[in-house]
């Protein structure tokens, strides 16, 4: 399925989507941390989409929001998409987990709340990965103070 | 003695074993927490990050000539390809056309370093189950291809020889007289590989029916490479998305069906075959031409994001990031293979005898580095 096909019925299942970035390498397409479970879902199992690969998960830490982008694949269609959620709430970031539809999400999801701080609803075992136990605070985000290892020039 | 209790009612307490962080066959500093019902196992609980260096971090502080060297320290045994990964998304998020010298130079370090990654996979794999010999020969085989490398670059290993808009120096001229040598040596040494583990009735009973991940799961685990094609996901990224000169070179995507352990083993057995039948189609038809295309001295990638993934020696190597029209990216994500792979242990193990174990983390193929990052 092309682009724009794609674009028309992430529409319909999802209003409130917002696509940007017309440019870009990949569809995008922003939605509301309320809206995931539910399109994500669609995304997945739906015969038209198929979604069934999910490659990458990461945070991007700006300094008003954050955004979980969730890159997909389908290999049956073999068509990608890049979908985005905005969490508007920096100091307690929540979105719900994704890793009962995709396996993968469950320790990229980990490492995400390690590195960010993002917390996941109904996660079965969200604690740190790759980071002591004892760590304070989540050194990817952009405000992380370290003064002894992080020299700025 | 007459036995009363049928034998699979037969439970121990559940007890707890610390397999790592210092253990040979975890390959580097991996733990594993290993619930176990008398050798069943019931729980595999990796924990990672004893090697972690930030080099996500490090990435924002850093050019994108600088990130380059951080990555071969990633996956150490792909680390051509990891160089790549950067390489290309600069040049592809700058639109730089590459010569097709570099292209094909590239393909031919690229495949010879999956050749090497996978000699020495077969070697390591040979010793976890009790065959030192296969150790030996794994290395005495990867020696020569550390030579090529070597000659031409002057390292074996984290060898830094690409960068953005090409390839740092020209081969050298026994290049090509040496990787023919190579190839002449190494095609039987792969069939006596065979002989050595493929065909032993040891091995085989030990990875054969063992450690079994369907195609459905080993999508939904985000699998990739061999690993995954092991279960016959069609995953390779140099067909999917050809990149430098992959789209010029004919080669099979190695699938198995299984989705043992023996079937990984064999999809890296005969992908082994496939990249020395790249080379062979590269090596007499190395395009003349310049080895760099001209860059500006300080890299800015334009406003936006890149994705770029390449095939490594483990499966998909992708590189997001996010720039700010900055030298430095404002973010840079390393979806590296071998995070995605490893989880899927504790899926493959479950029910299995602690025995098995070591065979199914070799068929994995993990090197830590590149999980912890």
């Amino acid at each position: 399925m092309d682009n724009l096909a794609l674009k028309n019925l992430i529409t319909g299942w999802e209003p409130s989507a917002e696509f940007n970035e017309e440019e870009a390498q990949f569809l995008n397409a922003t939605i509301t941390p309320d809206k995931l479970l539910d399109l994500a879902g669609k995304l997945r199992n739906e015969e038209a989409t198929l979604f069934d690969f999910m490659f990458c998960l990461t945070c991007v830490d700006y300094p008003e929001h954050m955004i979980m982008v969730y890159h997909l694949r389908s290999m049956t269609h073999g068509h990608e998409m890049v979908l985005k959620v905005k969490l508007d709430d920096r100091e307690n970031p929540d979105v719900d987990t994704l890793c009962h539809i995709w396996r993968t999400a469950e320790y990229h999801e980990r490492e995400v709340y390690d590195l960010f701080g993002v917390k996941f609803t109904n996660h079965p075992d969200l604690r740190r990965i790759l980071l002591d136990d004892d760590w304070e605070g989540y050194p990817m985000r952009k405000d992380y103070v370290d003064p002894v290892n992080i020299v700025s020039y | 003695m007459e036995v009363t209790v049928e034998q699979k009612d037969l439970k121990t307490q559940e007890y707890f074993v610390n397999m790592g962080p210092q253990h040979p066959s975890t390959h580097g500093v991996l733990r594993l927490v290993l619930g176990l019902d008398g050798e069943i196992i019931t729980k595999v609980e990796p924990h990672i990050g004893y090697i972690h260096r930030s080099i996500e971090k490090m990435s924002e502080h850093d050019n994108y000539r600088q990130i380059v060297h951080l990555t071969d320290r990633m996956d150490y045994l792909s680390a051509h390809m990891n160089n790549e990964a950067v390489c290309l998304l600069v040049e592809n998020a700058l639109e730089i056309e590459v010569p097709d010298r570099v292209k094909v130079i590239r393909t031919l370090f690229a495949e010879l370093t999956r050749l090497s990654s996978h000699q020495l996979w077969w070697g390591v794999m040979g010793m976890d189950m009790g065959a030192l010999t296969a150790f030996l020969y794994g290395f005495r085989d990867r020696e020569m291809i550390n030579d090529i490398f070597e000659e031409t670059c002057g390292a074996r290993l984290t060898m830094n020889y690409n960068v953005p808009g090409g390839v740092m120096f020209d081969l050298h001229p026994n290049f090509q007289k040496r990787v023919k040598d190579f190839l002449i040596h190494f095609k039987p040494k792969l069939r006596e590989y065979d002989q050595l583990l493929s065909n032993n009735v040891i091995f085989r009973e030990r990875t054969e029916g063992v450690g079994l991940v369907s195609k459905e799961d080993a999508i939904s685990y985000g699998l990739t490479g061999p690993t995954a094609r092991g279960s016959g996901v069609s995953c390779d990224i140099r067909k999917l998305k050809p990149y430098s000169a992959y789209d010029r070179v004919e080669f099979k995507e190695i699938l198995m069906e299984e989705g043992d352990s023996f079937a990984r083993y064999k999809a890296r057995i005969l992908e082994m075959w496939e990249s020395i039948s790249i080379i062979e189609q590269l090596i007499d038809n190395i395009p003349d031409g310049e080895i760099q295309a001209p860059t500006k001295a300080v890299i800015k990638l334009p406003k936006g994001e890149f994705y770029q993934s390449v095939e490594t020696a483990r499966g998909e190597l992708g590189v997001y990031a996010v720039s700010d029209g900055q030298k430095s990216p404002y973010r840079m994500k390393f979806r590296s293979p071998n995070f995605s792979n490893l989880f899927v242990l504790e899926h493959m193990a479950k029910g299995m005898k602690i025995a098995d174990l070591v065979a199914m983390m070799s068929t994995i193929d993990i090197v830590v580095p590149d999980i912890d990052r």
